[in-house]
């Protein structure tokens, strides 16, 4: 279903949120509700950024989208499914086949090249390292202009080539979204415009959706929706007025 | 399965000195269970042996005979003794002593044990008190009368002569070596052989022998069965047949079976020495416990090194999650970590069981300067240590997986 991006408008947005709540420690006297009933809709294709003070609950809403974490309450449809409330194992499966992640801190596995690190998610759907994977690799490596670099295992890449080798690792296997956590947070100014320009690219050539959290309101204003997150609820959700290569 | 191969295989070689140092842990502890394994095999397979002298792994004998009351209902001694029920009659019965007697249709008896699988060699035998002089000096011992080749099969007498050759022809007689040395004669010298049922006649020694042990040496003189069945006044007839199995330890076992298809009293040498054999199982226990031990160390070892992994790796396990990796491939991915281990352990360990073996061999020797042991090639001891190590490290690797797999993958990333 990730191969073929429908671009018609009857196809079901990526993400559609209807009050969800979420509550730590429920029942315990730490209670404390971060999120009060959010409603939040991403489209096939959009580039938004998240945007919101320290303990506004932007993390915990991109845990939430990202299946990485449950609901207290409300209804969450991916691609249509209401997925909420469904089995850890249904929940990893659609983060393999539906979304990619991008996380501040690189986070690839050191036991593995550059090159083998971009073809995991597909070892993990197909069971097996296969040609087309490396060959898919290959030219995200190269994409992301790390083509000589596929080799080298991650200590031996500076932090802004190890940000690019994750952006084409969440881009393996095609996703309808990817959600990004501060992926420039850590980078010199440099190397965190390459970045951005890089997943700037990733969505116009693939189609694919991107949320990105930052605390940058710089990088914020160049995405083409910026979403406003504070005490729990979405306080401003506004479209940017037409950057100039918009043609989405 | 690829993807958890390719991941606990690249995890392990990641781990460097952390994986080599436990799966040096675990081949000293799987090399020393090896090791002791065959050693003791070996060891008490040989003081068996030694022990047992020419007593068979399982002998067949005559029923012993049991006095019994003419009339019924009264044989019971609880009755017999009380008495108390209107119209008995009160008896005593005395034990009879047993007499020398031939085994029933023994020839016939023969061919039904050469029919079980597990019997190797059949030897009957006529065996009987008797004395032996020469000039001034009289031996009480045992008389026995075989048949040369049948008997070397199963007690490997052969093997066991010192001087002479095995062969007692009408008129020949062998002797062990400290009777041989307690009368003065040499091979070739004559002795009289008598005992109760006969007056007896003059013998030449043959051969002499050495069962390893001075008493042993003293007990027995071997003649021709049909000397013997002369000398003992049991003509065609025979008073024990020894039996020889595949498996020393399964002796029991066999002495049950064929004790249910012969008539006759069938004893292994397990009921005969118990002694020995409550010493021997002493010893295998003991052993047990020391290599339950020694597994039980390399479990924990390996445990306690995945569990330190699990930690050092709990982001790499919260990305693999988010990627898209469930919980039942995280768990099964350090399971592998754990089979990898008793793998690489049992190979190496199996290699350094069998050179400490080697080792220990040339080093140990018995009072009479042979080889204690013999270390050998043992393939299914290799098989079930490979076994049981894979199975051990998956085991030691249960509880570091299951740890890994309940990672909350979003707790896991922001550490």
């Amino acid at each position: 279903m990730s191969g073929t991006r429908p671009q018609n408008s009857d196809a079901p947005p990526v993400v559609a949120m209807h009050g969800v709540r979420k509550t730590f420690n429920p029942g315990l006297p730490t209670e404390a509700e971060v999120l009060h009933g959010i409603d939040l809709v991403v489209q096939r294709g959009e580039f938004a950024s998240l945007i919101g003070p320290s303990g506004s609950g932007k993390s915990t809403l991109l845990n939430l989208i990202g299946l990485l974490d449950w609901p207290s309450g409300g209804d969450y449809l991916l691609n249509g499914v209401p997925i909420g409330a469904a089995n850890d194992d249904t929940r990893t499966r659609a983060r393999l086949d539906t979304l990619g992640f991008v996380f501040q801190f690189h986070h690839l596995l050191p036991a593995f090249s550059a090159l083998e690190n971009v073809m995991l998610p597909g070892l993990m759907r197909e069971g097996r390292f296969t040609e087309a994977g490396r060959a898919n690799a290959r030219a995200l490596l190269t994409a992301v202009g790390l083509a000589n670099a596929a080799d080298k295992r991650p200590a031996e890449l500076s932090g802004g080539m190890q940000q690019r080798v994750a952006i084409a690792r969440s881009l393996a296997l095609a996703p309808d979204l990817v959600l990004a956590d501060e992926p420039t947070g850590n980078l010199d100014t440099q190397s965190a415009d390459d970045a951005f320009a890089l997943l700037r690219r990733f969505n116009q050539e693939r189609g694919c959706a991107f949320l990105i959290v930052t605390h940058d309101p710089r990088l914020a204003a160049r995405c083409d929706r910026v979403i406003e997150l504070r005490d729990g609820i979405v306080e401003h959700d506004r479209k940017v007025l037409a950057p100039a290569q918009s043609g989405v | 399965m690829r993807f958890e191969w390719t991941v606990a295989w690249r995890f392990l070689r990641e781990g460097g000195a952390q994986t080599v140092l436990i799966i040096v842990g675990a081949t000293l502890g799987i090399a020393f269970i090896v090791f002791i394994t065959g050693f003791l095999g070996e060891l008490q397979r040989d003081i068996v042996q030694r022990t047992l002298g020419v007593q068979p792994h399982i002998t067949v004998k005559p029923v012993e005979e049991v006095a019994r009351a003419l009339r019924g209902g009264i044989a019971e001694p609880g009755a017999a003794a009380q008495g108390t029920a209107a119209g008995q009659v009160l008896a005593d019965i005395q034990p009879r002593g047993q007499r020398l007697r031939s085994i029933d249709q023994w020839q016939s008896m023969v061919v039904r044990l050469r029919e079980n699988p597990d019997v190797v060699a059949i030897s009957p035998l006529v065996s009987g008190p008797g004395l032996v002089t020469r000039g001034d000096s009289n031996k009480s011992l045992a008389i026995v009368g075989i048949v040369p080749e049948a008997y070397a099969q199963v007690t490997r007498l052969d093997k066991k002569l010192i001087a002479g050759i095995l062969r007692v022809d009408p008129g020949d007689v062998l002797l062990g070596r400290d009777l041989a040395d307690d009368l003065g004669v040499e091979v070739g010298d004559p002795v009289r052989l008598s005992t109760p049922n006969s007056t007896g006649d003059t013998y030449r020694v043959r051969g002499i022998f050495d069962l390893g042990a001075k008493n042993l040496n003293q007990l027995y003189a071997f003649v021709g069965l049909a000397t013997a069945q002369a000398l003992h006044a049991l003509p065609g007839g025979v008073t024990s047949i020894d039996v020889t199995v595949t498996d020393l330890w399964d002796a029991q076992r066999v002495a049950a079976d064929l004790g249910r298809s012969i008539p006759h009293l069938v004893e292994s040498w397990i009921t005969v020495n118990k002694q020995l054999m409550v010493a021997l199982s002493n010893q295998t226990l003991m052993t047990r416990m020391i290599r339950v031990t020694f597994g039980m160390v390399v479990a924990i070892g390996v445990a306690s090194v995945l569990m330190v992994a699990v930690v050092q790796k709990t982001r790499e396990i919260g990305i693999l999650r988010a990627m898209g990796a469930t919980r039942s491939r995280v768990l099964r991915v350090f399971l592998l970590q754990g089979a990898l281990i008793g793998l690489i352990g049992a190979v190496l360990g199996c290699a350094a069981g069998y050179a400490l073996g080697r080792l220990m061999s040339g080093l140990l020797r018995s009072a009479d300067g042979t080889q204690l042991f013999i270390a050998r090639l043992d393939f299914p001891l290799y098989a079930y240590t490979l076994l049981g190590a894979i199975m051990l490290g998956v085991l030691a690797a249960a509880l570091p997986a299951r740890r890994a797999a309940r990672l909350d993958p979003a707790e896991a990333i922001r550490m």
